[in-house]
């Protein structure tokens, strides 16, 4: 579009301060050879990072900060088996749970750009469906440390008062986000099975595969910092 | 395969990276059977950096874009090591003044009474 950036030089006398950052800001010109989505999930992912960043350091912070022993995650998410105590048990079975979705949902990527629509929306079915499983065990826990354990953001009795809010907030927020990914999967995956993106492209299974390993992404630090430090 | 055509790779890639992710998994969940100390924490780092690279690398396909994007992408959060520096710092330092001004009582020099020998 050289006419037009053209028109714009020429224009540069007459144009307001505001025309002109339009102008430049506006002119054809690609840094991120992807697709503008993809670039824009990129960009949203890393905004994110920020803010989870930002948690797990508030926790972190907390955590070496408080004079109070903090409480043992190991002992806190241990579930009884058969009479037999397993430590971590069921954050465990949440972690393969979310490690198994981020399986499927690679390989949904992969049979979109084949244009295989049965597989892709059925493989994004299947990790919604792991989504919402792993968002089921975890209403399950918070509701065992409620009830169970006392365990109140601003108390619990096994230690340090901050082990509640840190949870509450890291997990919840986590948790937030994969329901929102299984939402967004089922339209996405609805989507592809009516053939709306036999035009497009389906670059849009990719973009959704990126939000989802994120998510998978997130947990693996939750797991490292929170579950087994 | 060009960009245009989208991220298109060997399914037998990320059966592959899919079985690393449980291995390392199972390895991440093997180091709660550990003692806490030096020893622990840097298994749980270790696991956890192979993990994140398996899966931003591999299923993200952040291997397979160009450098404009990796590093707009990848660089920015290197900013974050910086907070994490100084809440370490503060962190320190605020434990530091609860367990010398708020811990359990020290009886002032010639003040011992029997209330403070609970």
């Amino acid at each position: 579009m050289t006419q037009s950036h053209a028109t714009a030089t020429h224009a540069a006398d007459t144009e307001t301060a505001w025309q002109s950052i339009a102008t430049d800001w506006s002119a054809d010109r690609q840094t991120f050879h992807v697709p503008w989505g993809k670039a824009m999930m990129w960009i949203f992912l890393l905004s994110d990072t920020f803010i989870f960043t930002c948690f797990l350091t508030g926790y972190m912070n907390v955590r070496v900060s408080t004079a109070t022993p903090w409480p043992n995650p190991s002992e806190v998410f241990g579930l009884e088996v058969f009479g037999v105590s397993v430590p971590l048990l069921l954050i465990g079975i949440m972690t393969f749970d979310l490690i198994t979705s981020s399986g499927t949902m690679a390989l949904a990527v992969n049979f979109g750009y084949r244009r295989d629509r049965g597989r892709t929306a059925a493989l994004m079915f299947m990790t919604a469906a792991f989504g919402a499983l792993f968002v089921a065990m975890q209403a399950f826990e918070w509701t065992k440390l409620i009830t169970g354990e006392g365990v109140r953001p601003w108390g619990n009795p096994m230690g340090a008062s901050q082990f509640g809010a840190s949870f509450f907030m890291i997990t919840g927020f986590h948790g937030l986000h994969v329901s929102a990914g299984v939402v967004y999967l089922c339209i996405v995956a609805f989507k592809v099975l009516r053939g709306d993106y036999e035009k497009r492209g389906y670059e849009i299974v990719e973009i959704a595969g990126l939000y989802w390993h994120f998510v998978d992404l997130v947990w693996v630090f939750i797991f490292a910092f929170f579950y087994l430090w | 395969m060009s960009a245009a055509t989208g991220q298109q790779h060997p399914l037998k890639l990320y059966f592959w990276i899919w079985g690393l992710l449980f291995l390392f998994s199972g390895f991440s969940y093997a180091t709660d059977f550990l003692p806490h100390g030096y020893f622990r924490w840097g298994l749980i780092l270790l696991f956890m950096v192979a993990k994140a690279g398996f899966i931003i690398a591999i299923f993200m396909h952040m291997a397979w874009e160009r450098k404009a994007l990796i590093w707009a992408i990848l660089g920015p959060p290197v900013v974050l090591l910086v907070l994490i520096a100084l809440m370490v710092i503060e962190g320190d330092y605020t434990e530091f003044t609860r367990l010398s001004s708020f811990s359990a009582p020290v009886v002032p020099a010639g003040h011992a009474t029997a209330e403070e020998h609970h």
